[in-house]
C-alpha cells in the first residue's frame, strides 16, 4: 500500500455569519497517510495561500485530543469516521485514495457559523454558567483524598468528566440536542460530595439554560455516543433526567426563579 | 430562545409527560391484548369479556377519560418538540450518515400519526360503528362475531396487520426511550433495558396479530 493519498474534497465554504455559504471543491495530492485531517488541511490551506485565496478557517488548538477545539463533520460522522477520535486525531489512513469527502462544520441553530469551518459554541460555556460548578472553600489547598468517594461512583464520575466540550455531540444529533454533553456536566458533580449542595440548583439551571439556548431534545437515538470522541455513555442522559426530575419535584421555588439571576446572553 | 419557565415548557418535563402518557398507552395496549385473546376461548368467553367491560359504565367512562387524556398529551407534546427539533437544526447536513440510530426510532415520527389514524379507524370499525367497515351487520352484543366477520374481509385484516407491525416499532423504541425519559438508569436495569422493549414490541406484535390471521385463517371461526 502506498503511503500518499490523492483526495476531492467538498468543504463549506462561508465568509461569516451572513453569508449564505456554499460547497467548494478542492482536490488535494500527493496527502501522506501518517498526516492527521487537520494537517491535510493545512497542506491545503498553504496551497490556496500561495494562489491568493482565503484559507479555510478550521478550529483547533491542542492537535492532541484534549482542548474540545477542533471538530469539522466527514461525510456526515462528526470528527470523521473513526471511532473515540478527534478530527486532530484522524489519521488520513483511515481514508483510501480517489475518495470524495464532504467537509462540513457542525450543523445546529444553536451554534451559529462563523466563518467556514468554525461555529460559535459558547452555547456550550453558558450551559456551565448556569450551573456546572462547585462553591468551594478558597484558601490553602486540602490534603488530598480528604472526602472519600466510592470507587464505582468516581469511576463513573471520571468518565462523565472526561467531554472535552467539543459539541460532537450537537453535531451527531438527528435533533441538534445538547443533552449528552449538558448529562456529562450534570453527572460528573452528581456522582461525587463535592456536588451535593448546589446538586437540585444545578439540575434545572443546566436544563433550563440548555432549552433556552435552542438546541432540541433528547429521542435517544444513540448518536451522540457513538460520535463522542471520549465515548460519554447515554446513561448520563438517564441520570440528568433523573436529577432534574427528582430536583423539579422537591425544589420549593417555582422552576425558573433559579435561572433568572444567570442571564447568560443568547 | 426564551428560558423555560415551568416544568412543562422544559425539554426534559415534556419528554416525562411523553413517557408518562406512552406507559398509560403501552400499559391498556398490554391489557386490551390479553382480554381480546380470549377470542381463542370461544364465542360464551369473549362476550362475557365484554359484558364485564361495560357492566360499570362510570368505571368505562373513567377508563376512557384516562387513556383521552394520554393521548391528546402525548400527540401534542409529540407536535411540539418535533416542531422544536426542526427548529434546532435548520439547515441538515448534504451527505445524511446514521451510526446507531435504529429504524424504529428514525421512523417514531411516521409510526405515531399512523398509529392515530389506525385508532381512529379501530375505533369506528369495532367501537362505535356505523361507518360500516367492509358491509357486514354489526351486532352490539356479539363481541366475537363482529371480530370474525371484520377480520374475514382480506382488506379489514391487512389494515390490522400493517397497524401491528407500526405498533411494534413504536413499542420498541417507545419503550427503550420511555425508561431513559424517566430516568431508569439503575446498573441493574441498564443492560435489560433494550431487551424489555424488544420482548414486550415482539410480544404485543405475536398476540395482536394472531387475532387477525387467526381469523383469515380459519382458526376462528
Ligand atoms: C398505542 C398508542 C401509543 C403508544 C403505546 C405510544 C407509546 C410511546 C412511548 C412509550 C414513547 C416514548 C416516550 C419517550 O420518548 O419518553 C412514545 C414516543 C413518541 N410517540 Fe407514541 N405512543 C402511541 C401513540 C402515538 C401517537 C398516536 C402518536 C401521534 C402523533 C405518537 C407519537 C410519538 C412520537 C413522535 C414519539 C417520540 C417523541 C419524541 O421524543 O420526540 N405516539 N410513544
Ligand atoms: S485540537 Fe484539541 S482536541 Fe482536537
Amino acid at each position: 500500500m502506498s503511503d500518499k493519498l490523492n483526495l476531492v474534497l467538498n468543504v463549506w465554504r462561508q465568509k461569516g455569519p451572513k453569508d449564505a455559504g456554499r460547497f467548494v471543491r478542492y482536490e488535494v495530492k500527493d496527502i501522506s497517510t501518517h498526516m492527521s485531517f487537520l494537517e491535510m488541511l493545512d497542506v491545503l490551506n498553504e496551497r490556496l495561500l500561495a494562489q491568493g485565496e482565503e484559507p479555510i478557517a478550521f478550529d483547533h488548538d491542542c492537535r492532541e485530543g484534549i482542548c474540545g477545539a477542533c471538530g469539522v463533520v466527514i461525510d456526515g460522522s462528526p470528527h470523521g469516521p473513526s471511532k473515540r477520535t478527534t478530527t486532530c486525531q484522524l489519521h488520513m489512513r483511515s481514508f483510501r485514495s480517489g475518495q470524495e469527502l464532504t467537509v462540513e462544520p457542525w450543523r445546529a441553530a444553536a451554534f451559529p457559523v462563523l466563518r467556514d469551518l468554525v461555529v460559535d459554541r459558547s452555547a456550550l460555556d453558558r450551559i456551565i454558567q448556569a450551573g456546572g460548578y462547585v462553591g468551594v472553600r478558597s484558601g490553602s489547598p486540602r490534603d488530598a483524598n480528604s472526602i472519600p468517594v466510592r470507587k464505582e461512583d468516581a469511576d463513573l464520575a471520571m468518565d462523565a468528566a472526561a467531554c472535552i466540550g467539543c459539541g460532537a455531540c450537537v453535531a451527531a444529533c438527528p435533533n441538534a440536542s445538547a443533552s449528552l454533553f449538558t448529562a456529562a456536566k450534570i453527572s460528573h458533580l452528581a456522582l461525587l460530595p463535592q456536588g451535593q449542595p448546589e446538586r437540585r440548583e444545578r439540575a434545572i439551571a443546566m436544563v433550563a439554560r440548555m432549552d433556552g439556548e435552542g438546541f432540541g431534545h433528547c429521542t435517544n437515538h444513540g448518536e451522540c455516543e457513538s460520535s463522542c470522541p471520549k465515548g460519554i455513555s447515554v446513561d448520563n442522559i438517564a441520570r440528568m433526567n433523573r436529577e432534574f426530575l427528582a430536583a423539579a419535584a422537591a425544589s420549593r421555588r417555582p422552576l425558573g426563579a433559579e435561572a433568572k439571576d444567570d442571564d447568560g446572553g443568547a | 430562545m426564551a428560558q423555560p419557565t415551568g416544568f412543562l415548557s422544559t425539554t426534559v418535563g415534556q419528554k416525562a409527560l411523553m413517557a408518562l402518557s406512552g406507559l398509560a398507552l403501552v400499559g391498556f395496549v398490554i391489557a386490551h391484548m390479553l382480554g381480546n385473546l380470549q377470542v381463542f376461548l370461544g364465542p360464551e368467553a369473549l362476550n362475557a369479556y365484554a359484558r364485564s367491560l361495560r357492566a360499570v359504565p362510570a368505571l368505562l367512562w373513567a377508563a376512557r377519560a384516562v387513556l383521552l387524556l394520554s393521548v391528546v398529551a402525548h400527540v401534542s407534546t409529540a407536535i411540539r418538540l418535533v416542531q422544536r427539533a426542526a427548529a434546532a437544526r435548520p439547515q441538515g447536513y448534504r451527505q445524511a450518515h446514521h451510526a446507531a440510530t435504529t429504524y424504529a426510532a428514525r421512523t417514531m415520527k411516521i409510526s405515531g400519526p399512523l398509529l392515530a389514524l389506525f385508532i381512529a379507524y379501530h375505533l369506528a370499525h369495532l367501537t362505535f360503528p356505523g361507518v360500516a367497515m367492509g358491509g357486514y351487520i354489526h351486532s352490539p352484543t356479539d363481541v366475537y362475531a363482529n371480530v370474525v366477520a371484520g377480520f374475514s374481509i382480506p382488506w379489514v385484516a391487512g389494515i390490522y396487520v400493517v397497524a401491528q407491525v407500526l405498533l411494534a416499532l413504536h413499542l420498541y423504541h417507545g419503550i427503550w426511550s420511555m425508561l431513559q425519559s424517566l430516568g431508569a438508569s439503575h446498573p441493574r436495569i441498564v443492560q435489560p433495558r433494550r431487551a424489555l422493549a424488544q420482548g414486550l414490541a415482539l410480544l404485543v406484535l405475536a398476540g395482536n396479530l394472531s387475532i387477525p390471521i387467526g381469523v383469515q385463517l380459519g382458526v376462528v371461526r
